[in-house]
């Protein structure tokens, strides 16, 4: 049978579908833009977007290239500042952030600092944390969307450069961070995972269709949890992949890399 | 109970009391403060300061400032890294090898990258040399550290950095809320020596008007000991007394306005131009072997004697065209 999707058209439909109606979101360039994009066509019309740099509720006429670019309040509500984003998050007004990362552990902490073990002079400088550290402190759920590679899947970061569940349970609230609030989902391009209530451990909720356990277990580097029974990841709807090619990403900037 | 500790080190003073006797002594009156590019960052941006820079990314950013302080070889520069992209990828070239050190210390919130563009290969190099001091931070927590500053205060608390190594390669402090007993995460103020923000319009006085976002640039033009204000287009006073609400930076911050059509090129300035993403692209492609990225800087940024040069050489007036149809999605039919 001819495959009617690619891996980043599953990906960026799955983040769509966790985006409830009448929630907010804060999102970045590729991925999670093409995601609330799509949800707001599809299941979530009165989504709220945010995006970092101050730009509230746009209607995008093409993906940004940057979080600050000018299509990021392109006939939008208000054009703010950063500061007034980053506050409704800590007011606890966001539900979604979506992240990325270098890497990522068991408790879904992530690395977008550098990589090495001596912090002054690092094997690999990555940017830091812009606005990510911040959103995942604030922000309900936080939802990750990254390759799935060995890599990038470690038992230990090199640098928590943003806070995923710490060390485990009760560790966000022992460190001062708002409570109840923390990484939700991690979509891959083999499955959706969750996390464990009792560990706080990263737990395999589903399969994308044709990958199996082995093929995560072998492109992660920590034990995994496993949903029981394990689901497989529902492919994108016709209607979907139609919104997805034909409006939020004609040029196929971020779907035609796969 | 014991919190922990950063380790990072602080590279400006938070003293509100030391920043009210340097605003005491800063000039209130309406005076013409419009200059050259090169006249304001010679006057203004002194070899040692802490130097900050408006817009986010590559969005409204000063270019002809950066490009001038890099062809006047200032060195030793402290620098909020505040979503800096292609501002800091100029400021790296100050950092070539036989070239001197332009940047020394960096706050860093987010550098090296160019957000979706991809990750600048010589600012890696300089970033991983060991040459540059760093302490980190986030978007917002530098924000709040400007923020304290407009407020004229030391420090403000913020809920953010909690728990993480961002934390311990700060200099932020951890404390007790004396109300209600919450663990907080004490910001330093930080009063940066000069700071250089790309506005759309300003009068000779310093004045100005931005339209979109405004990022963190309303508290930084407080916040800074001096300013420097490139605009898009010089308006008479009588056009910013005419609707007072939309002046956002008031003159008694500023300290020179310089008019620079097309100042955020190669970057996005809104409602004016889109970035021009192949001339982002060529930068990028030019940094991954250094001799040849020593003789593409020659040619675009030490070469022209000014920012219409560099224009020029960018494609000048078509070029320029081409960006603002696309930032008026004009290919679109609108």
């Amino acid at each position: 049978m001819a495959v009617r999707y690619n891996a980043m058209e599953l990906m960026i439909c799955a983040a769509a579908r966790l985006l409830e109606d009448g929630r907010s979101v804060t999102v970045g360039t590729g991925v999670p833009c093409a995601a609330a994009m799509l949800a707001q066509r599809t299941t979530a019309p009165n989504l709220l977007i945010f995006f970092e740099a101050g730009g509230v509720a746009p209607l995008l006429p093409t993906m940004p290239i940057s979080v600050g670019d000018s299509r990021t309040f392109h006939r939008g509500l208000m054009a703010t500042s950063m500061a007034d984003v980053m506050e409704a998050c800590q007011r606890g007004m966001m539900d979604y952030a979506f992240l990325g990362g270098a890497q990522i552990d068991a408790y879904g902490n992530l690395n977008s600092t550098m990589i090495g073990q001596d912090y002054a002079k690092p094997k690999v400088r990555f940017p830091g944390s812009g606005g990510a550290n911040d959103l995942a402190s604030f922000c309900w759920r936080v939802i990750v969307v990254t390759n799935h590679d060995r890599r990038r899947f470690v038992e230990k970061v090199d640098f928590i450069t943003t806070p995923g569940y710490l060390t485990g349970p009760g560790a966000r609230e022992a460190a001062g961070l708002p409570a109840g609030c923390g990484p939700y989902r991690v979509i891959t391009d083999l499955a959706v995972m969750g996390f464990d209530e009792a560990t706080k451990r990263i737990k395999v909720l589903s399969l994308h269709p044709g990958v199996d356990r082995q093929q995560v277990e072998e492109r992660t580097g920590f034990q995994l949890l496993w949903a029981n029974p394990l689901d497989e990841t529902p492919p994108p709807t016709d209607e979907a992949l139609w919104i997805l090619r034909q409006e939020v990403d004609p040029h196929r900037y971020l779907i035609g890399r796969c | 109970m014991t919190f922990p500790t950063a380790t990072g080190r602080l590279f400006s003073d938070p003293s509100a009391n030391a920043a009210r006797q340097f605003f005491r002594t800063k000039p209130r009156t309406l005076r013409d403060k419009v200059m050259s590019v090169s006249d304001a960052v010679r006057a203004l941006v002194h070899d040692g300061d802490y130097l900050a820079i408006g817009g986010f990314g590559a969005d409204r950013i000063p270019t002809a400032a950066v490009h001038e302080i890099v062809r006047q070889r200032k060195q030793n520069l402290s620098f909020a890294g505040h979503t800096a992209t292609h501002d800091f990828q100029i400021l790296c070239a100050g950092n070539l090898t036989g070239r001197g050190q332009t940047l020394a210390r960096v706050d860093v919130a987010y550098i090296v990258g160019l957000e979706a563009r991809g990750l600048s290969p010589h600012a890696r190099r300089v970033m991983e040399s060991g040459t540059v001091e760093c302490t980190e931070w986030t978007n917002y927590t530098l924000a709040v550290r400007l923020k304290a500053a407009a407020m004229g205060l030391p420090f403000l608390p913020c809920r953010s950095m909690l728990g993480t190594d961002t934390f311990r390669r700060s200099a932020a402090k951890v404390i007790t809320c004396p109300f209600t007993g919450e663990t907080l995460l004490a910001l330093p103020a930080l009063y940066p020596d000069v700071a250089i923000i790309h506005v759309h319009e300003a009068d000779r006085f310093g004045n100005c008007r931005i339209r979109g976002t405004t990022v963190a640039d309303l508290d930084l033009a407080r916040a800074a000991k001096r300013v420097i204000i490139t605009c898009e287009r010089l308006i008479p006073n009588d056009e910013i007394r005419r609707e007072p609400s939309l002046t956002l930076i008031p003159f008694f911050c500023v300290d020179a306005v310089c008019e620079v059509p097309f100042g955020s090129y190669p970057g996005n300035m809104p409602g004016e131009y889109f970035s021009d993403e192949e001339h982002l692209q060529l930068w990028l492609k030019m940094e991954e072997d250094e001799q040849q990225y020593r003789q593409f800087l020659d040619r675009y940024l030490f070469g022209p004697k000014d920012f219409n040069e560099y224009l020029q050489l960018c494609g000048g007036l078509e070029r320029l065209r081409q960006l603002r149809a696309q930032e008026l999605l004009l290919h679109q039919g609108r």
